[in-house]
Parts: C-alpha cells; sequence; structure tokens
C-alpha cells in the first residue's frame, strides 16, 4: 500500500490546470490572454486530450497563434461568438463577479494600481465559458465589493450579454458561479485545504452545499501530457514558469 | 522615386516632437526600443503615448525618464516579470494623466481614424467604471435595435506611430509580414516612422508573396535601420527577448534611484545591443 506514493507527486500548478482543462470542456476555442501560465497549460493540455482540438490560441505566442489580422482579429472573433472560452482574472474580485484590474481607492489617485483592464471590459460579456483565474486566495483578493468596477459579473436584460463568468479557480478552491443567482458556490476544495480555510480567507460570501468534496487531481496520464507535451509548447511564452513548474529550458522563438 | 526616406535613426526621429500624440505598438508585435532608447535621450517631452493596446517595458521607460504627460492604453505590465515599476509609481503619485481604455476599443478607434468614419460601435463596457472615467466614450441606444445600449468610441488619430519591421525596401515600402496591427496604426496614424533591422534589396510590392505583409511607402513619413532594434524585447520569428536584463530591470526599476542607474547604463551610455 506504501508502494502507491507517486513518484511524481502532483503540483499545485498542474491540479489547478487539469481543474481548468475540466472546465474547459468540449469547446471549438479557447483563447489565452497575456501572462496566464497556468490557463496555458490548461488550454494546451485540453488540445493534447483532444488529439488537436479545441483551437487554442496564446496572445503572446507565434506558433500557437493562428490570427493574422493583429491584435483585433481575437476581439473580432470574440464578439461574434467565435471565441468560446477564455480566462481573466482580477486584482479584486467580488461576491458578484464583478472585477476589477485598474486600481484601488480614488481613481485620480489610487492607493494600488493595477496593469488595467486589457481586453476585459469587452471579453467578459461576449465570451460564453469566461474562467476567472487568480491563484491568490486572501480577503485582499476576493473582497466583498471591488473599488472599482473594470467588468461588472452579470448585466441587466438589456444589455447584450452573451457571455459570462462561469467560474473561479483559485489555489484553494474551484467555485462555480450562477448569474441568475449572483453569487458563487463552493464546488470543491482543493487536497489539503478545508471548507474552513476558504471561509477564513473569503472576503464574500458563497454559496455551498453540506458536503464540499475535494478536488480531484489530474490522473497520470494527464501528469504525463502536461509534462511530456504541454511543458515544452509553454517554454517558448513562459520560459521562467516552464523551467520552474516543469524544468523545460526555453527555446528561441523561431 | 529620387527622395530617400532613410534616415539616421536621430533623424528618422524627427517627426515626433514635443506634445505629440505617439501611438506604439505591443510587444508581441515588434516595439521600437532602440528609437525608444534615441528618443529619451533627446528627452522629448509632454507625449501623449498610444500604448496599441497594451505595452511593457516601452512604457514604463517612457514613462520613468519624463517623457510622457498622457498615457493611453488598456494595460502596462512587465508580464513575467511583475507590474511596471515606473508606471505604477507615476500612476499612483499623479504623475501621468490615463486615459484608460479596454484592448478591442482602441483597435477600433485606431479602425475608424483608418476608415475616416468619426466613431466606432462596440460591444461590452456597459456598466464598467471605464466609462466613468472615459467620458468621451459615449453609451446611446443601438439606432437599429430596441432599448440596446452600445459604446461609441471616437476616431483616433496619433500624430505619429512609431514602429519596428523586419525589413524596408530602398523605396519606401516595409514588410510587416502578419503584424497588421502595425498596418492599422500606420493607416490611422497621420505620419509614420519605422525601424527596421535591414533594408530589402529590390521592391517588396514586386513580390507577390511578400506584398500581402507589405505596407505601402505611401504611409511612411521615415525610415532607419536599427538592428536588433527590439532588444532587450523580442522581435517574434526572429530573435528572443533577454530575459536576464529584463528581470535585472524589474529589480532596478523598482526604486527611482535604480531606474536613474538604469537609464545612465543602457540608454544615456548608447549601449549599442
Amino acid at each position: 500500500m506504501n508502494a502507491a506514493q507517486p513518484e511524481n507527486p502532483c503540483r499545485e500548478e498542474e491540479l489547478l490546470a487539469e481543474v481548468i482543462a475540466r472546465l474547459i470542456g468540449d469547446v471549438r476555442h479557447v483563447a489565452v490572454g497575456n501572462a496566464s501560465p497556468i490557463p496555458a497549460t490548461a488550454a494546451l493540455l485540453a488540445r493534447a486530450r483532444g488529439k488537436g482540438r479545441p483551437y487554442v490560441s496564446l496572445l503572446q505566442s507565434r506558433k500557437h497563434n493562428f490570427f493574422t489580422e493583429g491584435g483585433r482579429e481575437l476581439f473580432d472573433c470574440a464578439g461574434q461568438g467565435r471565441v468560446d472560452v477564455f480566462f481573466l482574472s482580477g486584482g479584486e474580485i467580488d461576491g458578484e463577479a464583478n472585477i476589477n484590474l485598474v486600481s484601488v481607492g480614488d481613481y485620480t489617485r489610487p492607493k494600488v494600481r493595477f496593469p488595467g483592464s486589457f481586453g476585459a471590459g469587452y471579453l467578459y460579456y461576449v465570451v460564453p465559458k469566461l474562467i476567472l483565474f487568480r491563484t491568490e486566495h486572501s480577503r485582499r483578493t476576493l473582497v466583498p465589493t471591488v473599488t472599482f468596477v473594470t467588468a461588472p459579473g452579470t448585466s441587466p436584460e438589456n444589455v447584450y450579454r452573451p457571455g459570462g463568468p462561469i467560474a473561479l479557480v483559485t489555489s484553494r478552491c474551484l467555485f462555480t458561479f450562477d448569474r441568475a443567482r449572483r453569487r458563487f458556490s463552493l464546488a470543491s476544495v482543493h487536497p489539503g485545504y478545508s471548507v474552513e480555510d476558504i471561509i477564513e480567507h473569503t472576503g464574500f460570501e458563497f454559496d455551498r452545499p453540506d458536503l464540499v468534496p475535494i478536488t480531484m487531481p489530474p490522473s497520470p496520464a494527464d501528469l504525463q501530457l502536461m509534462r511530456e507535451v504541454v511543458a515544452p509548447e509553454l517554454a517558448e511564452i513562459y520560459p521562467q514558469f516552464a523551467a520552474a513548474v516543469f524544468g523545460v529550458r526555453g527555446r528561441s522563438s523561431d | 522615386m529620387g527622395q530617400t526616406m532613410l534616415f539616421p535613426l536621430e533623424e528618422a526621429l524627427a517627426p515626433i516632437v514635443d506634445g505629440c500624440v505617439l501611438a506604439v505598438p505591443r510587444e508581441v508585435a515588434g516595439a521600437p526600443m532602440a528609437a525608444t532608447r534615441a528618443l529619451i535621450r533627446r528627452k522629448v517631452r509632454r507625449l501623449h503615448l498610444v500604448a496599441v493596446p497594451t505595452s511593457s517595458l516601452q512604457a514604463d521607460l517612457l514613462i520613468g525618464a519624463g517623457c510622457v504627460e498622457t498615457l493611453e492604453t488598456s494595460a502596462v505590465s512587465l508580464g513575467e516579470f511583475g507590474l511596471a515599476p515606473r508606471f505604477t509609481a507615476a500612476v499612483i503619485a499623479g504623475i501621468v494623466k490615463m486615459k484608460e481604455a479596454t484592448c478591442p476599443a482602441l483597435h477600433a478607434a485606431l479602425q475608424a481614424a483608418e476608415k475616416g468614419t468619426p466613431f466606432m460601435s462596440l460591444r461590452g463596457l456597459v456598466g464598467s467604471d471605464i466609462l466613468e472615467v472615459r467620458p468621451d466614450w459615449k453609451v446611446i441606444d443601438n439606432p437599429f435595435g430596441q432599448n440596446d445600449p452600445i459604446v461609441l468610441v471616437p476616431a483616433l488619430k496619433p500624430d505619429v506611430a512609431l514602429i519596428h519591421a523586419p525589413m524596408a525596401d530602398n523605396i519606401g515600402n516595409v514588410w510587416i509580414g502578419r503584424q497588421r496591427e502595425l498596418a492599422t496604426m500606420a493607416h490611422a496614424a497621420a505620419k509614420t516612422v519605422v525601424t527596421v533591422e535591414t533594408i530589402y534589396d529590390g521592391n517588396l510590392l514586386a513580390d507577390p508573396v511578400l506584398a500581402a505583409g507589405t505596407l505601402p511607402g505611401f504611409y511612411i513619413e521615415t525610415i532607419a535601420v536599427a538592428t536588433n532594434g527590439c532588444w532587450p524585447l523580442s522581435l517574434p520569428d526572429h530573435y528572443s527577448a533577454d530575459l536576464e536584463h529584463l528581470a535585472d530591470y524589474a529589480q532596478l526599476a523598482a526604486t527611482p534611484e535604480g531606474f536613474a542607474r538604469y537609464l545612465e547604463q543602457f540608454v544615456y551610455e548608447r549601449r549599442a545591443a
């Protein structure tokens, strides 16, 4: 029985990527924005599992990016519903899935400044499966109410809104989002954490079933795909991440 | 075709005057870094910098060096190397006036300018606080629909677009490949200044394979050769980013003193990259 200890135990990044790959599901096109190595891992894992489908567009990549019309093509695609899955994070995320990527405090003299909205002010509305991803799970990031609504979690009925958040993945757990109720629900807790941990470190209220399952770790086959197929692909745009997590060295971008 | 557009770098940058609206591309499309360092050395001031639609080291350097009065963009970040420290400090100190955007809005505003039309409509944004800080963006009721609010962004016509490309020919045509946003920027801007890795021997428009990825000289004001001109950033398909240098930058630029040392060493010293 003791021999069951795996030779290469699953790393946190691998667990999160596999959770996200499951959320991606059976779709045609997954796009991944800047500075998102774990969602990129998930998208490439989904593609490796699907033997080439879904199409994956890593916006920073040359190889894993089929766009030929410049930066706007992704947004034009998304506007037509041709991007099924996208990922966003938030400096702050609140219980109604409003996200803040701009600043905290008075806008003209902020206390904290984040990089900015990137495409969130648009993609959050039009991509059907928008997955929120934020590794830091704390009361600093998961707040009761965001101070600057960079993009709202839900919209009034008359606002064109074919897309929006379906889930929030953090280093501690997976929340699903109910657009009608405008609330998160705790779907599973990652190994090593408890429901109490989640309550303690979450600044907003959320629903939860009486019995919250533990997040399933990736299968040995998935781990192998991530380490052998996905990791070298990642190294092109996330050399530091690929080296730190998978021990893979980056090659030049050609 | 007597008139040459080819100049030494400093002279090619002459159209970028103090106070102008300057559009620059995101890192993935090739950021003209040699030109950026030359502008800092020239002490260009009061730029309205439009980073299309985001920026990294380029905007951070220009802001830290005191060249930027207004910044119009969707985000500035050093990616894997974290927050852009000079951008962050300048916005918190209120030194730089922000015109907050979201990526497709900048693309749309430039497309309106390239079509010569006053505005473009765009989905999304309704209910975002970005609209609160962008009073020049309007929400109207879709005239072809019913009770359907939609955002309009005004055309954005930069005074100058500054881009970097793999090559240009002797008559001013510039090969941009599939970086089509560079074409949109050049179409929209009053003038376009280009740095290139190398000069192509021949007419880029004469070869149908190259012509499709070529920006005609018609749109171009000046060209300068700047070999390795994106360093320390990458020129996709040509060379990779200098990761060690970028890590050093992130560390140095965390303080004003460190940033000043960086400028001294890598910008004013005119390091041959």
